[in-house]
């Protein structure tokens, strides 16, 4: 009889010892995992205000924000008509077009395509912008249209809109 | 301690002093001296050897190469055209090493295509063919991070676009991708670690090939009728037979890869790359390199993000499990008179995937990239288990000698079918 509670108390200090290994372990393992998520200093990248006073109807710029880059686009009356022809529900990732703007004619979008990350073409006159007059990325074929929606291609979302607010008539102010 | 180990007596007595504290000159002797190689074998069982050698070299050149490059976006362009110009036999120092890793491919590519007709991977080397794919996947880890650090316009999308495969995954993909960045896009970061991450695995994938030959000489090799070695008759000694006959295979490599570094260093780079990485302009094309593009082709024939990112994973993990998936008792595809064909097709389709993987993923190219990867996953899926089970193997030889004394014909296609010869019975426990 003497025996049996004698293995228990192993049992017991076996568990408890190789528990608290196991915690301890996990514990220090944390920092070293931790320590790869963005520093504080690239977490703190503040917003940026652009003048977009310059741009014309039917032009687009490229600014950088938070080493992305983003587009701001002065739409057309087509374009802008066309944007809100569409659907919502015959979308792959259903958006109506005015929830993507706050003002109809400026359109403002990360350019970096939801697929894998290229950044599409369509900003320049003279560049490929895709079946649907949008944009288009390159990499895969992910067709955008003038609203920055997916609409043919493997992207499996709508281009992004950053956060940003109107400041004047001629600065929008991103982040 | 056992007191009564047997300790091997060497002429040289400092030899002694080592062997009986440390009994490393036998373990050398027993495992290159007079280890036993199948007689039969033929070029194709050099390439493992060129591989380790390849790897000593691209460790080499790249403990080189580092002493003057600068991980640092701002500098890392910089760095790499100051060892093309400036630095003493730098520009040899990383061509060396930019060809070397396309050799690596080229040679391990060729070992697997060997390990695979002539099914290396069976029976009792499942284990040495699942390290074997480990350290592919090793090299095409680090290859990916090695391709990162010249920070050109290759480098900086195929990064982007690489990482960004992690964000397909559900629910924690976007925060995967994030802490694998260390930011929210490609950066300082990220450089950073590629470098050091980089640094560090070819010594692991140095380890893991140790414990790969350490498996193969368990069992000995296999050869070209993958049929065991019966008698001391159908065997060589490592030494100095196949050393001599790898020196030789090492001679042609060599001439081949200075071919390339001396005379046409750049055949296998892509010009975007020596443009500055530009994180607001995408390069037109975006291309990997020639020795990943058959699973970039996989991953572009689908139209579905998760599911060509979830294919392109797969596509290499169906390798881990080849050895169970192939139903046949018979290791060499010389004796299988209908898979042979089926292999020889995995092999040509392979070669045309990663040809349109380095083409627009568009029109016929997408076309053929679809049926490949049918093809791709019909081979190990369908194929490779039913053909193994209706297939009557031609009739093996008795033993290695056996080859040879009939003439050196090995029998394909000929002889009695079906019939398990009694040395293949022996093998495989029937």
């Amino acid at each position: 009889m003497p025996k049996k509670p004698k293995n228990k108390r192993r049992d017991f200090l076996q568990l408890s010892t190789v528990t608290l290994g196991a915690v301890g372990t996990a514990a220090f393992i944390w920092p070293f995992l931790k320590s790869m998520s963005p520093a504080e200093d690239t977490l703190a990248a503040g917003s940026t205000e652009v003048d977009i006073s310059a741009i014309e109807e039917g032009q687009s710029i490229t600014i950088k924000w938070r080493g992305k880059p983003v587009f701001i686009k002065k739409r057309t009356k087509d374009e802008i008509n066309a944007a809100k022809m569409v659907q919502a529900s015959d979308l792959r990732d259903p958006e109506d077009d005015a929830d993507r703007v706050q003002k109809e004619e400026w359109l403002v979008l990360v350019g970096v395509c939801t697929h894998l990350g290229c950044v599409p073409l369509g900003q320049k006159v003279s560049d490929m912008k895709g079946e649907y007059d949008g944009w288009y990325c390159p990499c895969h074929g992910s067709h955008y249209d003038t609203s920055g929606r997916i609409r043919k291609g493997p992207a499996p979302k709508n281009l992004d809109v950053p956060p940003y607010t109107f400041l004047n008539d001629n600065t929008i102010k991103i982040g | 301690m056992d007191k009564n180990r047997k300790v091997h007596q060497f002429k040289n007595p400092v030899l002694n002093w080592i062997e009986f504290r440390l009994p490393i000159i036998s373990y050398f002797k027993k495992e290159y001296g007079d280890y036993p190689m199948p007689k039969n074998c033929n070029y194709f069982w050099s390439f493992g050897a060129l591989a380790t050698i390849t790897l000593v070299t691209m460790i080499v050149s790249g403990i080189f190469l580092a002493m003057n490059y600068t991980p640092h976006t701002d500098m890392a362009f910089d760095s790499v055209e100051r060892i093309m110009r400036d630095v003493n036999y730098g520009w040899l120092m990383r061509y060396i090493h930019s060809n070397g890793a396309a050799f690596f491919f080229i040679i391990v590519y060729i070992h697997i295509v060997r390990a695979m007709y002539f099914g290396s991977y069976k029976y009792p080397r499942e284990l040495n063919w699942i390290l074997g794919v480990f350290i592919f996947l090793l090299m095409m880890a680090t290859s990916f991070l090695g391709y990162t650090l010249p920070w050109g316009q290759m480098s900086y999308w195929g990064a982007t676009v690489i990482t960004n495969l992690f964000s397909a995954i559900p629910f924690i993909g976007e925060g995967l991708k994030t802490w694998l960045l260390g930011d929210y896009n490609v950066g300082n970061a990220t450089l950073n670690r590629f470098f050091a991450l980089h640094y560090v695995l070819p010594f692991v994938i140095f380890g893991v090939v140790g414990l790969h030959v350490a498996a193969v000489h368990v069992h000995g090799s296999n050869n070209p009728d993958g049929i065991d070695i019966k008698t001391n008759n159908d065997s060589v000694n490592f030494f100095p037979y196949m050393l001599i006959k790898d020196t030789v295979a090492m001679c042609a490599f060599g001439v081949a890869i200075s071919a390339v570094i001396f005379f046409g260093p750049n055949l296998m780079a892509e010009v975007d790359n020596y443009i500055p990485a530009d994180p607001l302009v995408t390069p037109a094309h975006i291309v990997p390199n020639w020795y990943l593009a058959p699973f970039y082709a996989i991953l572009r024939a689908v139209p579905d993000k998760l599911g060509g990112v979830l294919l392109m994973f797969g596509a290499i993990v169906i390798l881990f499990v080849l050895p169970w998936l192939d139903r046949s008792k018979v290791r060499s595809c010389n004796y299988r008179p209908i898979y042979k064909w089926f292999m020889m097709g995995f092999f040509v389709n392979f070669f045309a995937l990663g040809y349109v993987g380095m083409l627009p993923a568009e029109g016929l190219y997408l076309l053929i990239a679809r049926v490949g990867l049918l093809y791709y996953f019909g081979f190990f899926f369908i194929i490779t288990p039913f053909v193994g089970w209706i297939e009557k193997p031609s009739k093996l030889p008795l033993s290695i000698s056996d080859v040879y004394a009939k003439n050196i014909a090995p029998n394909i296609g000929g002889g009695e079918k079906g019939i398990p010869s009694p040395a293949m019975q022996k093998d495989t426990n029937l």
